[in-house]
């Protein structure tokens, strides 16, 4: 029998139990700093202590106890956090059984107060990951492209405004849980979408730590919200939506680093399991709407596109109609010029790019770079060659990501090649 | 129990009817955040509330030297000033936004919910 090594069980543990002995702590002492600093101190002790005294039978009680020590020590140390009443309920509650269901109660709660609407968007995607997700200031400092004093102020601040406002560590009413959950999936959905299409000219085109990151999350809040609230359909709609788009990655990026659209990919290279457990969660939702439950929301939809185009086996089987019609339902959840904008693309297929072009250019999105290439590759399929090429070089003066800027520029490359092709007749198809 | 001040904010200079865009919209927002008040009241958040007199009234004094200064016109220029205010007691701070959310509706305002310090946080102040 292979015993996990001490680091091996260290990792394990950082994986599953920060957020628990984080959401633990938070709720004895009412203190996100205190639970912080005692969780990552609980871990540092594990470091040291366990290659010598070997891995405790259960790693996450021995760090919840151990950092429940670390916090009391430090509470008594700074006498002022220690009044009375504390002093008091520490003594008697040192160390309580813990019932699983409450536990993940509290991680629950934790994740609701990380994405409460009284913070900053910024605020919350970066406590989010570092309460729940146990990423360090410096990872997601980097991850987020600021500086680590930066990050660490905001971190900080945020933590000093739930302390000061005395937001409560609590999962919402179910009169607030709707928009509240809302919430929390866009934290999570920034956080994959900051790792999919990673911004910064020196970047890495894919982040996996922050995708990974927010599919583990989002499976988290899954397990979590689904069973015991119910309904939460949207959660499962996102997590498809992250899954059905992970499994893409392999043929996303190529070699040479270049972005590879949906049409040129190498479908077989596409991740089988996570798109049949992608399709397998989509179905579940479908079933449910279609058994009287409330009518899909934004991530349900665009998950429901997502298994349309990962359920061809080629780029020409796709059902473009199909996704038509899911996007004429995306915009009436979702009006905003983004959304019309990818309705657009599907316009193209169905309709044809001159229609789609007509929908493109009311679009307001002036500063935005996937309307430029949008629009590039729509004057481009039309034949108008000196216009798509404009609209290349302004996609690709505000494009962040270095695959996509790889990609738009070989696209606009190929175009001046095309002799004529705006008078000799439309561009050759994809 | 925390205590939190809402505070409402208005155009420097009001018209006739306030900060309101004629008579009847006035008297239904009076009416409006009469009855919200009265309901602060009665569920026990109510601390105090009042409304203030335009901000072209204030006066900002100075009196860390010898003799205080006196300076007509409020301490920062603005577009816009305090109008009216909150404070209420409430158990946490969602409380106090759905609270500040209904205040918003009966006044026709955007509303500012910042905390109080509490003894706990002045002491830590204290001993920093």
């Amino acid at each position: 029998m292979t015993e996990p090594t001490a680091a091996e069980a260290i990792t394990r543990a950082h994986r599953q139990e920060w957020a628990r002995v984080v959401a633990t702590l938070t709720r004895r002492f009412g203190d996100l700093d205190t639970a912080e600093e005692a969780a990552a101190e609980a871990f540092a002790t594990a470091v040291e202590r366990w290659p010598h005294d070997g891995v405790p039978p259960n790693p996450g009680a021995w760090l919840t106890t151990t950092a429940t020590r670390k916090a009391i020590d430090r509470l008594r140390r700074e006498s002022r956090r220690a009044d009375k009443y504390r002093e008091a309920h520490l003594v008697f509650d040192d160390d309580p059984p813990e019932p699983p269901g409450v536990v993940d109660d509290d991680r629950l709660r934790l994740i609701f107060t990380c994405c409460h609407p009284a913070l900053s968007p910024e605020a919350r995607i970066a406590l989010t990951l570092r309460m729940v997700g146990g990423l360090t200031v410096t990872e997601i400092a980097r991850a987020f492209l600021v500086q680590e004093a930066t990050m660490g102020q905001r971190i900080t601040r945020a933590k000093a405004k739930i302390t000061a406002a005395h937001i409560p560590f609590r999962v919402p009413t179910a009169q607030d849980l709707p928009a509240r959950l809302d919430s929390v999936l866009t934290v999570l959905f920034l956080v994959f979408n900051e790792g999919y299409l990673a911004t910064g000219a020196g970047s890495d085109p894919v982040r996996h730590d922050l995708v990974a990151e927010a599919i583990r999350l989002t499976r988290l809040v899954q397990e979590l919200v689904v069973a015991p609230l119910g309904g939460a359909g949207e959660v499962t709609g996102l997590l498809a939506l992250m899954l059905l788009t992970e499994a893409r990655r392999p043929a996303r990026i190529s070699v040479s680093g270049e972005l590879v659209t949906l049409d040129e990919q190498d479908r077989g290279a596409w991740d089988r399991h996570l798109i049949e457990e992608g399709h397998r969660l989509v179905h579940e939702r479908r079933a449910a709407v279609a058994a009287g439950g409330p009518a899909p929301g934004r991530y349900q939809l665009l998950a429901a596109i997502n298994a349309v185009h990962t359920d061809a086996r080629n780029a020409r089987d796709t059902d473009w109609s199909q996704v038509l019609a899911l996007y004429d339902r995306l915009v009436r959840v979702d009006p905003s010029p983004v959304v019309a904008l990818n309705r657009a693309v599907a316009v193209a297929e169905v309709d044809g790019p001159d229609v789609a072009l007509a929908l493109v250019d009311r679009l307001p999105l002036e500063g935005y770079h996937a309307f430029h290439a949008t629009r590039a590759e729509l004057l481009r399929r039309l034949g108008r060659g000196q216009e798509a090429r404009d609209a290349y070089d302004r996609a690709l003066e505000l494009a962040g990501n270095t695959a996509e800027v790889a990609y738009l520029s070989r696209r606009r490359g190929q175009l001046g090649t095309l002799n004529d092709a705006g008078r000799s007749g439309p561009a050759p198809s994809r | 129990m925390p205590k939190y001040l809402l505070s409402v904010y208005g155009p420097a200079e009001r018209n006739e009817f306030g900060d309101y865009p004629s008579k009847e919209a006035m008297l239904q927002a009076f009416e409006d955040t009469g009855a919200f008040n009265d309901r602060l009241v009665a569920e026990g958040y109510f601390v105090f509330a009042d409304g203030l007199e335009q901000a072209t009234t204030a006066t900002v004094v100075d009196g860390q030297g010898d003799q205080p200064v006196f300076t007509d016109g409020p301490y920062l220029e603005s577009k816009e000033y305090l109008g009216g205010f909150w404070v209420i007691e409430a158990p946490d701070l969602d409380v106090a936004l759905r609270l500040a959310a209904e205040g918003s509706k009966a006044c026709r305002g955007k509303v500012e919910v910042r905390p109080f310090q509490t003894e706990e946080s002045f002491r830590a102040l204290l001993e920093t």
